[in-house]
């Protein structure tokens, strides 16, 4: 048998180097998301079909109610984009805690030991899960015609650029949660103290603009608020008059996409630091 | 040169010292081993030499690169198959040798070239597409294996490779870990606290307590205990004790119900021993000295026990819980 290169350890076959941010890592990482999502057909099926029951079944059932209120809007169409939202923030919050699972089943050790910064790491995850849950939010799109919605092309980059902060935001915050999780027990746990209440207390059911101050408190440290009400500001900009806008929007553009990128930013910072800590 | 080099490393957690001032040296082509019980410290120290962990004290060098500073150099000269499983299994085979590979900074060219030489040594090419999920437990390590080869690592760390296998697939897994040796020149260093597996290293040191005790090869180390071991059983245990010692001159161990002597040469001492005793004899064994012996001489204890056993089968049975 010929030596071949295994044969190694006489000299180091690569060069001296520190690695920083590694796009090629990042690459990989996100690349894995990609295709794990792409496999796992029971998952997509079942974060397509929750926003559908969530419109049939709730939408549907109160509109009737609240058509005599001052919503000044149909129910279903006020709904929708914050459905868009949740959706968002679901499939991207589920991507990046399926890190607890990668530290149960042994694969974060694979990561975490390989020569790449946590940095690279954490970046790399965060983007794949911003990237399933943005392109799944852009298939929730072809709904509006159903809804009554027209809904313009030139919409749609300003659509995708919030649907991805705020994707991005939800996934640092996943993995900043994944990273102090040490097991999945406690799973269960932070969708009842967390995740639910940052649903409800989104605006995507009701609006924000006429509520007591400490849910108007909560509501404005809750990065979803600010999803939705991008969202609904750029979906319902054709249907609806300033006037009834008054009564729904809570910020304007600029500040929904500066909280999304302030919140992101420091989620991500919080994650790499917690994963940097040796254990 | 030396592939690692270990000097005075320890590891305090709190008021627990896992590793106790523990130096070393790998030599390159050879495999070395690490022996002894669960929780003496093994895994910690892989731990800290592949970097995941910080020393406490002391430090090491390996293939040139010092742990302390220099991370991703010694993460890129070491191969790594841990104690737990670490596949992806919603992925196959090839997408976890390449995710591996981009990760370790492996050119396209060059991982062409190795994936087709790794799955060939590791034998599991017409596996190359198929999702990790659907291999048996041994096919699994083998792809470890072939992984922390494929970014040409100076040296692979092995922890505890045959933990939760069956015996069977242990003995095979084992085919290839000599055929890297042999035919590859691969440097190894592995854990175990399995007796059979340490004869097959070249080096073992004997770890207990976080301190080495004893660092030999397997045949070095089985001389030290002087030879053959004798196991009698007796009705008349003090007689028959006081017999040996006085007749000829021997140290003789009470193990439970048995009485243990060393004697240089069993085959001519035995005959002897049966015309010239006076005390009666139930039963009488002879074996050839292994590593347990070595371990229990130093040490005063045994390396296998109870719980360890337990706890292998507590693992086999979360992998199997695992792959449904």
């Amino acid at each position: 048998m010929e030596e071949d290169k295994i044969f190694a350890g006489s000299k180091p076959n690569f060069t001296y180097s520190k690695s920083h941010m590694n796009f090629t890592a990042i690459y990989t990482i996100w690349e894995r998301e990609i295709i794990r999502y792409w496999r796992d057909k029971a998952r997509i099926i079942s974060t397509i079909i929750q926003p559908l029951t969530f419109l049939v079944i709730f939408g549907t059932g109160l509109r009737q109610t609240l058509a005599t209120g001052t919503l000044g809007i149909d129910f279903l169409k006020f709904m929708y984009p914050g459905i868009i939202a949740m959706n968002v923030m679901g499939v991207a919050f589920f991507s990046t805690i399926s890190t607890v699972w990668d530290r149960e089943f042994g694969f974060l050790k694979e990561i975490l030991v390989a020569p790449v910064s946590r940095t690279s790491i954490a970046l790399g995850k965060a983007l794949g899960a911003t990237t399933v849950a943005s392109g799944q939010a852009l298939l929730l799109l072809i709904l509006a015609p159903f809804l009554g919605i027209t809904l313009h092309f030139i919409l749609i980059p300003k659509l995708i650029f919030f649907m991805i902060l705020l994707a991005f935001s939800i996934s640092g915050l996943g993995l900043l949660i994944s990273s102090l999780l040490k097991s999945l027990e406690s799973f269960g746990l932070i969708m009842q103290i967390l995740i639910f209440p940052m649903f409800f207390l989104s605006g995507a059911f009701f609006p924000l603009t006429a509520v007591p101050n400490w849910m108007k408190a909560l509501a404005s440290i809750n990065p979803l608020t600010y999803g939705v009400d991008s969202l609904r500001e750029i979906i319902l900009s054709d249907q609806i008059t300033s006037g009834e806008a008054m009564k729904i929007i809570l910020h304007s553009q600029p500040v929904n996409a500066f909280f999304l990128l302030a919140f992101s930013a420091l989620m991500i910072l919080a994650a790499v630091v917690a994963f940097n800590k040796k254990n | 040169m030396d592939v690692i080099e270990v000097r005075k490393l320890q590891k305090k957690f709190d008021s627990v010292v896992a590793v106790d001032g523990i130096s070393f040296s790998v030599e390159k082509g050879e495999i070395f081993g690490f022996l002894g019980p669960n929780g003496a410290g093994k895994s910690t120290t892989i731990n800290i030499l592949c970097t995941l962990l910080d020393p406490t004290g002391g430090d090491a060098i390996i293939n040139g690169f010092n742990i302390l500073n220099d991370r991703d150099n010694v993460r890129r000269s070491i191969g790594l198959v841990f104690q737990d499983p670490s596949l992806d299994d919603r992925l196959t085979a090839e997408e976890n040798l390449r995710f591996h590979a981009k990760l370790y900074g492996v050119s396209k060219a060059d991982y062409r070239e190795r994936v087709d030489e790794v799955l060939d040594l590791v034998e599991l090419k017409d596996r190359r597409h198929d999702l990790v999920r659907t291999f048996s437990g041994g096919m699994k390590r083998r792809l470890e294996i072939g992984r922390g080869l494929i970014h040409y690592p100076a040296v692979l760390f092995l922890d505890e490779p045959t933990i939760g296998l069956d015996p069977q697939t242990r003995a095979h897994l084992w085919q290839y870990i000599l055929k890297l040796k042999n035919e590859k020149g691969m440097t190894i260093f592995m854990t175990t606290h399995y007796m059979n597996e340490a004869e097959y290293c070249d080096r073992i040191a004997i770890i207990d307590r976080g301190k080495t005790v004893a660092l030999d090869t397997p045949d070095n180390l089985k001389k030290k205990i002087g030879g053959d071991i004798i196991i009698m059983q007796s009705l008349e245990k003090e007689k028959l004790e006081k017999e040996l010692k006085e007749k000829y001159d021997l140290k003789v161990k009470r193990e439970g119900d048995n009485l243990q002597i060393e004697v240089a040469d069993a085959d001519t001492f035995m005959p002897k021993l049966f015309n010239e005793l006076e005390s009666k004899i139930q039963s009488i064994e002879m074996r050839r000295p292994t590593l347990d012996d070595v371990f229990l001489d130093l040490t005063g204890r045994r390396i296998r026990d109870e719980h360890a056993s337990e706890r292998d089968m507590m693992r086999s049975q979360v992998q199997l819980r695992r792959r449904g």
